[in-house]
């Protein structure tokens, strides 16, 4: 059957189970664009390449289905950038296809040409440039391959115009086989490793589970429950890994790391044995490197070799799929409670004395009551996105989560502009789901312009947006180690009026100024049937804590709240 | 301390960027490198020296790993291996110091593969060392242009198969497609 380059690539998509694709149409991209407007594939046409980028790294996180965007050429191909490096630095598979200029003008500067295979090289896991029709089904076989096994990430697909015309044989590939790229294939020794694992963790007297996104990813949230049910063995996660253990467990010990809690921190720098799962030590995590967890033997599991020992040296290295690993490892753990009773009664003292708090801020309206309301309003069970910033943070601490896939934020990259795209994305991935949207004033004003397309497509998020004026995380640096000299980061009196702005999108805005307004505006958004904006009108000057300042050790926590 | 890192790539175009790149996104220096194809055709071997401590160049490998287009990495450094580098280099001479300059070629057998009456062009092959030594000791000379390849290397006896991917596929042979090629479960 002859088709298209076009065609082909579209019925690929087809073929891979893609029902939603995000982006906008422009001069290259149009023949893919023409076979679209034929599809079953729905498109939903974004205000902005960013928002479509991030619209599929959310409904990818959301669904564990990868996320799809076609684009066009030269400044669409830019504009995508932020969305693949958000999706890169936390492993979400997205394809993103671009459209380029004729094969014969690449290079030469054509209009609307840019040489995208070079910019996104360090921030996809992959980038193809098709250059032959006969290649279309291959390839696109490949991306989807690249992008959702082994650590999954971004990868990006260059379809020149003139292959999009092109015409050739249909053959749909069913078998993928890369030489080079073998993600399944065990790595040496790892069954010695684990062994090695299990002995460390028997002779253990203050172990500490540290659990991040991989574990996620990998679907290895049952692993993770029995694994702690079974020994007993109490667990932290990081901002990714929220949700992979239920928050409301008396096991866990919520989140670690620069805003962590006191006994989170403290735990894993008191461990003998600490077992890291699908986390990658990153510097929000351990703070100063050379300070960190120093008593202990570590254990890492992680399916991607390059993520051991780089930043912390660790004695067991398990290079391995997490749910693989950990089921392998569990029959060799036993129950450790009474063993380590003297570490579970410090870790419950320091609960005790150290709990989570923030001030009350009498009538005004603390950001963390707002969000902990959410939470009991929607039982845990939401899928939350967040923007980046306090209110990011706030959300990790205060919402409880108690489902893997509940917790969807930029965490490696810090995008501000996430939490809007990413929960339509979420949302068009997950439609019985109540899905929330977190963000700052100053996050949500960087990708507001994709208020049009929930709007346009009736996307049902719920977004609360925790309005103090300021960009609240710099603000709160500038009061700490810069003399409270606000430098850039006030913007309330460059704010619009968000309850006109949404009301021109045709949008219900509920805007908030007192602490008694919040739950019932909550449940009105939330029995909302379309997308409803809810501006809160927060105490200005609230700083997130615990934090653990730059250059710190993880137990050298400043805490005024 | 200086590594030598051997890089076996699918011989697509666009893996040299990606190779180099990833050296330059950690502010890496390459001294030389040489790229070249293998027995197979399909299948191109990166030869890259470059200067840095065990721990960034185990960083290094494990990152050119990852990437879909590389099939195979090792560092050679320390091991049993044979280096080479061509140099060709180009010489003022004329009747005075032809003499002196054909003496320094012989010593180190290297060849005399053009001459005329300004000047006259060697060609030398070697370890580094080597071909260090001999510049060394033509420096004195009027030294007006040389070209060096860059090293390759060999292992004397093993063909480099590890770290590999795919079970030490690293012959360079296209790998022969396994019966249970490996179906893309999804959806």
């Amino acid at each position: 059957m002859k088709l298209t380059g076009a065609q082909i690539l579209i019925r690929c998509l087809e073929k891979e189970g893609v029902k939603h694709v995000f982006g906008l149409p422009g001069g290259v991209i149009l023949p893919t664009y023409d076979v679209l407007y034929d599809s079953k594939i729905k498109l939903i046409l974004t205000k902005h390449e960013q928002g479509a980028t991030h619209m599929a790294d959310g409904y990818a996180r959301a669904s564990g289905r990868p996320g799809v965007c076609i684009v066009t050429s030269g400044p669409a191909a830019t504009n995508t950038v932020t969305g693949l490096a958000t999706a890169y630095m936390d492993s979400v598979p997205v394809i993103c296809i671009t459209g380029q200029v004729v094969t014969s003008a690449i290079g030469s500067d054509a209009f609307q040409e840019v040489d995208i295979i070079g910019i996104t090289r360090p921030i996809t896991k992959h980038n193809f440039l098709i250059k032959d029709v006969r290649d279309v089904a291959r390839t696109v076989r490949e991306a989807f391959h690249i992008a959702t096994t082994g650590k999954p990430g971004p990868v990006l697909i260059d379809f020149p115009v003139d292959v999009s015309r092109a015409v050739t044989d249909f053959v749909w590939p069913e078998d993928v086989f890369i030489r080079s790229y073998q993600p399944d294939a065990e790595a040496p020794g790892v069954e010695d490793r684990i062994r090695e694992a299990a002995e460390l963790i028997r002779s253990s007297r203050q172990p500490c589970l540290y659990v991040g996104g991989g574990a996620i990813i990998s679907g290895a949230e049952k692993q993770v429950r029995e694994f702690v049910k079974k020994t007993g063995i109490p667990v932290t996660t990081t901002i990714l890994g929220l949700g992979i253990f239920p928050e409301t467990h008396p096991s866990s010990l919520r989140m670690l790391g620069m805003h962590g809690t006191h006994y989170a921190n403290y735990s894993v720098q008191n461990s003998d044995v600490l077992i890291a799962v699908g986390a990658r030590f990153d510097d929000r995590v351990t703070g100063n490197v050379a300070k960190f967890a120093p008593h202990a033997k570590i254990i890492h599991i992680d399916i991607d070799p390059a993520s051991i020992s780089k930043t912390i040296r660790v004695d067991v290295p398990i290079v391995s799929d997490v749910k693989k690993a950990l089921e392998r490892l569990l029959p060799m753990v036993d129950d450790k409670r009474d063993a380590i009773q003297p570490w579970l009664k410090r870790i419950a003292e320091w609960k005790q004395k150290f709990p989570l708090k923030y001030a009350d801020a009498g009538n005004k309206i603390h950001p963390s009551y707002v969000i902990e309301q959410i939470g009991e309003l929607t039982d845990h069970q939401a899928i939350v996105v967040t923007g980046v910033g306090q209110h990011q943070m706030w959300t990790a601490q205060w919402y409880k989560f108690v489902k893997p896939r509940s917790m969807l934020t930029s965490g490696g990259l810090g995008t501000m502009g996430y939490g809007l795209p990413a929960a339509i994305g979420a949302q068009l991935g997950m439609p019985k789901e109540t899905v929330i949207c977190i963000e700052g004033d100053g996050s949500f004003q960087m990708t507001m312009t994709e208020l049009a397309t929930a709007a346009f497509e009736k996307v049902p998020v719920k977004v609360f947006i925790m309005d103090n004026g300021y960009y609240g995380m710099v603000r709160q640096w500038q009061q700490l180690f810069y003399k409270q000299r606000y430098s850039g980061s006030v913007i309330g009196p460059t704010n619009p009026d968000f309850m006109k702005l949404v009301g021109a999108y045709g949008i219900l805005g509920i805007k908030v100024g007192q602490k008694k307004e919040v739950i019932p505006a909550i449940k009105k958004a939330l029995a909302h049937k379309g997308p409803v904006i809810v501006q809160c009108k927060v105490s200005r000057e609230e700083n997130v804590y615990p934090m653990v300042a730059a250059g710190n050790a993880l137990d050298q926590i400043m805490d005024m709240a | 301390m200086q590594h030598t890192i051997s890089v076996l790539v699918e011989n697509h175009f666009g893996v040299l960027a990606r190779v180099a790149g990833l050296f330059s996104a950690r502010g890496f220096n390459i001294d030389s490198l040489a790229v070249g194809e293998t027995q197979d055709s399909q299948v191109s071997r990166m030869t890259v020296i470059a200067q840095g401590d065990d721990r960034i160049v185990e960083q290094i490998m494990k990152q050119l790993n990852k990437l879909v287009d590389v099939i195979c990495v090792e560092d050679l450094t320390g091991k049993d291996i044979i280096e080479r580098e061509l140099v060709l280099i180009k010489i003022g001479a004329n009747a005075t110091n032809r003499n002196d300059i054909m003496h320094v070629v012989n010593t180190f057998r290297a060849k005399i593969v053009d001459v005329n009456p300004e000047s006259m062009t060697i060609e030398v092959t070697g370890s580094e060392g080597k071909i260090d030594a001999m510049l060394e000791l033509l420096r004195p000379f009027n030294l007006r242009e040389v070209v060096r390849t860059g090293q390759i290397a060999m292992a004397r006896r093993n063909v480099i198969k590890s770290p590999c991917k795919a079970g030490g596929k690293a012959k360079g042979g296209r790998g022969p497609k396994p019966a249970a090629a490996k179906k893309n479960k999804k959806k």
